[in-house]
């Protein structure tokens, strides 16, 4: 089992990202994805800056995957979008179609970030036929899901040709919109946000009115309220056939977090780890993603 | 610029087809379209009299096939496309590339739209979807500004079809699990958001409440009018201020711009609501019908008639109407 550094989802300064790959880098991830997949807008590193940080993770032994934006609406964030597929350094998590076509148009091998919706095995072949290496699994499927496409990719007799992600750890992204909610949250226009998302390095917290974490905002994106926690079943993802567990990076205490699956996934004894009940995982058991399956 | 109406039974589609739509999309009965709501879509003997009426009226059809399969049920999403085919409709609105691939192989006469469920808001992923799978339009997610609109028309390979009116979806769609999360239940895996079946209300003295799986969403005084519990227009608290949060309980009304639509060379418009009664698309259909026939005529005098506005703030969701989107302002 390799685990992974997700993208960086929330919008941190330059000092905060290049402190934080700095410890990143002693820690046992295998591979780490750099960039902006949230907001265009978010440019307190320019692609070269990714691609030079990611050269020196490289030179530290990680493999290094750089990832796109997920929504796409300006010609200019295409124009982004094709530096970051013809970096020819290292592989793509292509997060929108735009990516896929580039990089499959151009013969270019990619991995499917969590937003390309791949729900059945016929897609899997189809984004396998156009050079896709990795996928990372939409977040509201199953085990049970998973274990069925996995079945059917070995019927279709292309289990050999791709590896399977799936996002293990972190506040689960959920949605994009055209709106910015954390502008809207300081009155802010989106066309003078003031980057005000930087003051928010784990995004703002929605609550229902009965003080019920239900979301977290981060900008255009709406994440999940709970931290999404599947530590416990490495076991069970090693079975299945699981390649790559994704952790998806915090501001606090991350290098105690990879230790965790590290440890879990280096000792051979099959631990429910205690999970806290704050955490959810209700998706990965066909449940309402904010579910504690734990709990019941 | 074609009217697309939706008819979500056969008296919707009479309706529809009655006041004036110049297409109508539907969908089968099962989740195999993004409406999958009991009571809703047509069952085999429905399907051929309202395809008949339809086209004794010389309506297109177009059947929604735009949810997005998974291994155990693959299979109906295969029938779904061969029956389409087989009726002879003018296309599908189709959002998993699986099924996109396997009705452009198995049925390379079928015409296939890109439904707004598979997310394509830039010309690169039209492409995409135009070089593998050959579609002839693409409806587009309600989160491109008009002036961006403007310019994908320009280097789309594809005909454009956009949202005209009803229900507000904000999120890019096709890119949103907020449903999933609170109740199991998501657009992409099972054509409904927020469903009905985990609502709850709730009376307690002089408060009404509105929940989803047991989540408050809206808590409603007496004098306050009480929306469905669609979860991104609940009320909830951020930073210690209790608000919207991501939107007002409010419909999408693109009247005022109908000429810019025309202009900038969207192909189609889109008048959402498979969900509502038949009384609700013939007034809605009407509208838009005298308002593009109008435009049509006289496209320098057109002018949004205070009679449409306010027949359709009347059947809007909490009867207020916005841009969305297409104005910057609200983004």
């Amino acid at each position: 089992m390799k685990l992974s550094l997700g993208p960086v989802l929330y919008f941190w300064d330059r000092n905060t990202v290049f402190d934080f790959y700095e410890k990143i880098a002693e820690t046992p991830v295998d591979i780490i994805y750099l960039g902006e997949t949230v907001c265009a807008k978010r440019r307190y590193l320019s692609t070269s800056d990714w691609i030079e940080l990611g050269h020196k993770l490289k030179a530290s032994g990680k493999e290094v995957i750089l990832s796109t934006l997920t929504l796409l609406e300006a010609e200019s964030e295409l124009g982004q979008l094709r530096k970051v597929c013809q970096n020819g350094d290292f592989l793509v998590e292509a997060n929108d179609m735009s990516a896929v076509q580039i990089l499959s148009e151009q013969q270019i091998p990619f991995i499917a970030g969590p937003f390309i919706n791949i729900y059945n095995a016929q897609t899997l072949h189809f984004l396998v036929k156009n050079g896709m290496k990795r996928w990372v699994m939409p977040v509201e499927l199953s085990r049970h899901t998973l274990e069925q496409i996995l079945q059917e990719a070995k019927k279709l007799g292309i289990d050999d040709e791709f590896e399977t992600e799936v996002f293990s750890y972190g506040h689960l992204p959920l949605a994009f919109s055209a709106r910015c909610f954390t502008a809207r949250a300081y009155n802010l226009p989106k066309d003078n946000c003031q980057l005000i998302c930087a003051d928010h390095p784990e995004g703002m917290p929605l609550q229902s009115r009965e003080s019920d974490k239900v979301f977290t905002i981060n900008g255009i994106q709406t994440m999940s309220g709970s931290c999404y926690n599947l530590l416990s079943q490495l076991p069970s993802m090693r079975s299945l056939g699981i390649d790559v567990m994704r952790i998806s990076p915090q501001s606090k205490n991350m290098e105690d977090i990879i230790h965790q699956f590290h440890h879990a996934r280096v000792s051979d004894v099959d631990n429910n780890h205690d999970v806290s009940s704050d955490d959810c995982n209700g998706y990965w058991f066909q449940r309402a993603g904010m579910e504690n399956c734990y709990l019941k | 610029m074609e009217l697309v109406c939706p008819a979500g039974n056969f008296p919707s589609m009479k309706a529809a087809v009655t006041h004036g739509a110049d297409a109508v999309y539907l969908g089968f009965k099962d989740e195999t379209n993004a409406r999958n709501f009991s009571g809703l879509n047509f069952n085999d003997s429905k399907l051929d009299k309202s395809l008949a009426f339809a086209r004794d009226h010389n309506v297109k059809i177009f059947i929604a096939i735009n949810t997005y399969p998974q291994p155990s049920t693959w299979h109906k999403w295969q029938y779904a496309i061969d029956k389409a085919a087989d009726l002879g409709v003018n296309a599908v609105i189709v959002a998993d590339m699986g099924v996109m691939d396997y009705a452009a192989n198995k049925h390379p006469g079928l015409h296939i739209h890109l439904s707004v469920q598979g997310s394509a808001t830039n010309h690169e992923a039209l492409s995409f979807y135009h070089r593998n799978f050959n579609i002839k339009r693409a409806v587009i997610p309600r989160v491109l500004s008009l002036t961006q609109v403007s310019k994908l028309t320009q280097t789309s390979p594809v005909d454009l079809e956009v949202f005209a009116f009803g229900s507000l979806c904000i999120m890019a769609e096709g890119r949103c699990h907020l449903s999933s999360y609170i109740t199991g239940e998501s657009p992409n895996m099972s054509g409904v958001c927020s469903p009905a079946k985990s609502v709850s209300w709730k009376n307690t003295g002089d408060v009404l409440e509105s929940r989803l799986n047991n989540v408050l969403i809206d808590r409603y005084a007496e004098d306050e009018h009480a929306g469905y519990p669609t979860l991104c227009k609940g009320r909830f608290e951020v930073n210690g201020n209790t608000y919207h949060a991501l939107e007002e309980p409010t419909s999408l009304n693109t009247l005022s711009v109908l000429p810019q639509l025309h202009e900038i060379g969207v192909k189609a418009l889109k008048i959402e609501g498979r969900q509502r009664s038949p009384a609700y698309i013939a007034q809605v259909v009407q509208v838009w019908r005298e308002a593009i026939d109008q435009y049509k005529q006289q496209p320098e005098q057109f002018k949004e008639r205070s009679a449409w506005k306010q027949a359709l703030d009347k059947v809007s969701e909490g009867t207020q109407t916005t841009l969305g989107a297409y104005s910057r302002p609200w983004q």
